[in-house]
């Protein structure tokens, strides 16, 4: 009985979509990545009840898993805010001022960099280029690209996301 | 220009867009991975794009057929699975291409892989999409939905018996997954370190079999050669290399974007005529032709043209081919500090040169840059830039591109790291 405890944190859902990646992979370790980002989309991040579900889904150590999981940008494994404000901070915006709009914008929302709004309403962190360089400084919010980031616009911005 | 003829997004930049599989194949599309799969070898497919002098668009500009070559084939081949992977991670700094290849005319990638697949005998293929490229997904995955159900892809592709399905694995981020063996790691759902060469993919890849990696514009160039030859090809390009390239500017210009020109194409012609010249009242003094890990250019090499050749003469590397410009506003202390920031913070930390050696140079760049630089502290950068940025001396090339920025910030714009520690501050910040 011991085994089959920890499966029931994930959802049905969750779970289907796991077995769906691990259906065109060689071997179930394969989808390790997919798998967490799964989850985060579901849940927002992946904790540590999530990540020995996804372990023991696919049948490999935990451990192994958060080695993979803490080595990359985007799988979280701390709580965020409803949604993720990832400012750029690479070489064509920084040229085109990404210094100044990050001061900005933290003064803005009123947090630092890996900070979240005491609302949870958005997470702040910095993001490698974002691939739009001709239409710098920019920035996402959840899934939506923002491009031309003008300071003096901030509350437009920010205030389209509940 | 030498045609005129621009077959990566000539048809895009005249309709908006060829996102729709109907659209696409009334401007020839699919013709060339029918003709590839129906009517030839997968022998004459790789020789045709070795006539063509196709290079890889992804920075390295490895000769494409030469490389698909390198795929076991016939006698040589165990009869066992072949991947065929797009590398779709575009995270170098300053690079926007793929993205918009991605978004526009994503049924050419998918054609350009059909073609790639059925040279070397690849049965599945991948492509390796950034976490961040929403769009793009979007796009990739509905271009691929709408092959699948056209026969395009899937079993018994155009009734000819051959066979390719093409997944899209999106990553987690990191900008390591570029380099091609980190990105089989990340494929395999493992931490993105590279692997030691040889084995070389295409004799050992994606779970130890053989695989061909090839960045999205280099794919999108397949296509065009199906259908119009090796010798048309040859001749979209000025200089000694092939095709056109997807150029862009980014930095204080007056029209920053993304233009196909024939490659050859001059780095002037490049700013001045298509991106509009240099905003008013700021002068530019470098630029990074290729990407963050390109060496800088400056005054002396703006009439080079923009070619693999060229650019290596010139001590730089073409890269992506979308340049970065350093207007006179911007120190380049501080602009080496950013792009250190990049390289320390992406490093997979796997060996010591790179791990222990880019945090090194970002804090040595930041004491200057803040008004502590030391005497002697430029010649401690200069023995750290050699010593990181020599390619035997670290396990990938992540830490030697690394360099590259810094080694020729310190050649050509001394004067300003000497200003730095004379006087104690920064000069571009003074008084503001």
């Amino acid at each position: 009985m011991s085994e089959p405890a920890l499966i029931p944190v994930l959802s049905d859902e969750e779970v289907r979509e796991i077995e769906e990646e691990c259906a065109h992979l060689p071997d179930r370790k394969s989808a390790a990545i997919d798998a967490m980002m799964i989850v985060q989309r579901h849940r927002g991040w992946v904790s540590d009840e999530s990540l020995g579900a996804i372990a023991h889904v696919l049948g490999m150590s935990v451990e192994n898993l958060d080695s993979i999981a803490t080595f990359y940008n985007l799988i979280f494994r701390k709580p965020v805010g409803r949604h993720v404000v990832m400012v750029c901070d690479s070489v064509s915006c920084y040229v085109m001022g990404a210094d100044a709009l990050r001061k900005r914008i933290e003064a803005h929302l009123g947090i630092g960099m890996g900070q979240t709004t005491a609302d949870g309403r958005f997470t702040l962190l910095p993001i490698v280029c974002l691939g739009a360089c001709d239409k710098a400084p920019t920035m996402m919010i959840g899934d939506e690209l923002i491009e031309n980031v003008d300071a003096e616009q901030l509350d437009g911005i920010f205030g389209r996301f509940e | 220009m030498a045609s005129g003829e621009r077959p990566l997004i000539g048809i895009v930049d005249d309709v908006g867009g060829l996102v729709d599989l109907v659209a696409y194949e009334s401007h020839e599309g699919y013709a060339g991975a029918r003709q590839a799969v129906s009517g030839m070898a997968p022998a004459e497919v790789i020789a045709l794009v070795k006539d063509a002098n196709l290079r890889g668009r992804g920075g390295a500009g490895f000769p494409t057929g030469l490389k698909w070559s390198f795929v076991p084939q016939g006698e040589a081949s165990d009869g066992g699975l072949k991947y065929l992977v797009c590398n779709g991670d575009e995270m170098e700094p300053g690079t926007f291409k793929d993205r918009y290849l991605l978004e526009h005319n994503p049924h050419l990638l998918v054609e350009g892989m059909i073609i790639g697949a059925y040279a070397i005998g690849a049965a599945q293929g991948y492509v390796f999409l950034r976490g961040e490229y929403h769009e793009p997904y979007r796009q990739l995955q509905k271009a691929i939905d709408d092959a699948k159900a056209r026969g395009y892809l899937g079993q018994n592709i155009f009734g000819s018996g051959f066979d390719f399905d093409l997944r899209i694995h999106r990553s987690a981020g990191r900008y390591i997954c570029g380099e091609e063996t980190a990105l089989l790691n990340a494929l395999e759902g493992k931490r993105a370190q590279p692997r030691t060469k040889p084995p070389f993919p295409p004799a050992s890849g994606a779970w130890g079999r053989p695989t061909i990696v090839n960045n999205v514009e280099t794919f999108c160039n397949v296509p065009g050669i199906l259908r119009q030859g090796a010798d048309w090809y040859q001749g979209l390009g000025l200089g000694d290399d092939a095709g056109t390239k997807l150029y862009g500017v980014s930095g204080r210009v007056n029209k920053p974007g993304l233009w196909e020109l024939p490659i050859g194409t001059t780095i002037r012609e490049i700013i001045d005529v298509h991106a509009g010249g240099m905003q008013d009242g700021y002068k530019l003094r470098g630029l990074l032709p290729g990407g963050a890990s390109t060496d800088f250019l400056v005054e002396q090499h703006f009439d080079l043209a923009m070619d693999y050749g060229t650019i290596q003469a010139a001590g730089s590397r073409m890269g992506t081919g979308t340049m970065i410009l350093m207007d006179d506003s911007i120190c380049p202390v501080d602009m080496c500090r950013n792009l250190e920031h990049f390289f320390a913070q992406e490093s997979c930390g796997f060996c010591t040169p790179c791990r222990e050696g880019l945090p090194w140079v970002e804090q040595l760049l930041t004491d200057i840059e803040e008004g502590r630089g030391q005497p002697g502290d430029l010649e401690l950068l200069e023995r750290n830039a050699q010593f990181i940025g020599g390619v035997t001396n670290t396990f990938c090339l992540h830490a030697p591109g690394a360099i590259e920025p810094l080694a020729s910030a310190l050649k050509y714009f001394r004067e300003d790291f000497e200003e730095h520690i004379r006087i104690g501050e920064c000069p571009y910040r003074r008084g503001g």
